[in-house]
């Protein structure tokens, strides 16, 4: 009887931690679900939106100009941070104001990439801090789940900056 | 070679199907906890390159050390000034470096050859250094790098056998964070 319960208590360790490491792998190589807070991507993602983000294209290097990216925050590795990707290493990225008459570029260094919220006169991002490293991103935003009026894909770019981003780099 | 009855034939076919499924079923046990395993707990790694010199890797020429990197140790982002840490190179993703903890967020560090004399290190940061003076690729190069970045802490050396040993947190002399140093004067 002992010997009998032993073996279903050790077979129930045995199937927790193999869902455990199954989910953990799906969690980390496929996909997440993440509840997006705060105001710096409005209006593409609101307060209290669920997203999908998956984490493949982070793995295989395949993060491009205008995909939205979960990245962790580079003060505080425990808190996420959700942004626009407005430039990838080698890029000139135009740092001042679009109503500054001088205009200031800087270009983003080896490995780095350079985030914005959608919400620009709300967001703190890379025009505080700066480039941050690649390997901070998490996943990127494909799917918008939650609310479901706004369902689907995250493809359509909202803001000007990134075709700015690039004849600005083509011109020169 | 005997000739096949169709029972033969039928016990053959069952035990091949019981030997793939057994595979797969294993299959799916096997590769998701060996992934889990290397991403949370241990991870084995060889180092490469004299930039933690003469602590990994002391003879030039000689068989590169295998390091085991504790990485249950670092999911809250703790580490102590002088552990080994291995980071993910903040100028390439791909690789990882191997680099010694010289100072934690808030410490004021007197820089080797970084572009200011003298550095506070900013929140969610650390200070690496190679222990090789010159020939490392560290943050006197590209600066405090974030703990977002941290990948493990070297916890053993296990290659080569004769060098096996827990490796003990310690500082190289001069290199102790400044306001540490104001504190004993």
């Amino acid at each position: 009887m002992f010997r009998h319960m032993l073996g279903k208590t050790l077979g129930l360790f045995g199937y927790t931690i193999q869902y455990g490491c199954i989910a953990h792998c799906a969690f980390e190589y496929i996909g997440e679900f993440v509840v997006c807070s705060g105001p710096s991507m409005e209006p593409t993602i609101v307060n209290h939106d669920v997203v999908f983000s998956e984490r493949m294209s982070r793995h295989l290097f395949k993060i491009e100009k205008g995909d939205i990216v979960i990245a962790k925050s580079p003060f505080d590795p425990q808190m996420n941070i959700c942004k626009r990707v407005i430039g990838l290493e080698g890029d000139k990225i135009c740092t001042s104001s679009p109503s500054d008459l001088f205009k200031t570029h800087t270009y983003v260094p080896m490995g780095h990439v350079w985030l914005e919220g959608d919400n620009l006169r709300n967001s703190t991002d890379s025009r505080n801090y700066g480039p941050i490293p690649y390997a901070l991103i998490r996943g990127r935003v494909c799917w918008k789940l939650w609310p479901l009026h706004s369902f689907g894909t995250m493809s359509e770019t909202p803001m000007k900056r990134i075709i700015k981003a690039q004849r600005d780099s083509d011109s020169d | 070679m005997r000739l096949k009855d169709g029972y033969h034939m039928a016990q053959q076919t069952s035990a091949g199907r019981r030997y793939v499924q057994t595979f797969i079923s294993g299959f799916f046990v096997a590769v998701p906890v060996t992934v889990t395993i290397l991403d949370k707990l241990a991870y084995v790694a060889r180092v490469e390159g004299a930039s933690m010199q003469p602590f990994l890797n002391p003879d030039v020429g000689a068989q590169s050390d295998v390091v085991l990197l504790n990485r249950w140790s670092v999911r809250n982002y703790q580490v102590q000034r002088g552990d080994i840490v291995s980071v993910v190179s903040p100028r390439n993703p791909k690789q990882k470096i191997i680099k010694r903890v010289i100072g934690l967020e808030g410490d004021f560090i007197r820089t080797l050859s970084y572009k200011n004399r003298y550095v506070r290190v900013p929140d969610g940061h650390l200070w690496i250094e190679g222990d090789h003076r010159g020939h490392s690729l560290d943050s006197n190069c590209f600066g405090p790098v974030s703990l977002g970045l941290l990948h493990g802490r070297a916890s053993h050396i296990i290659w080569p056998p004769n060098r096996w040993q827990r490796i003990k947190p310690s500082l190289p002399p001069n290199r102790e964070p400044l306001d540490a140093e104001e504190d004993a004067e």
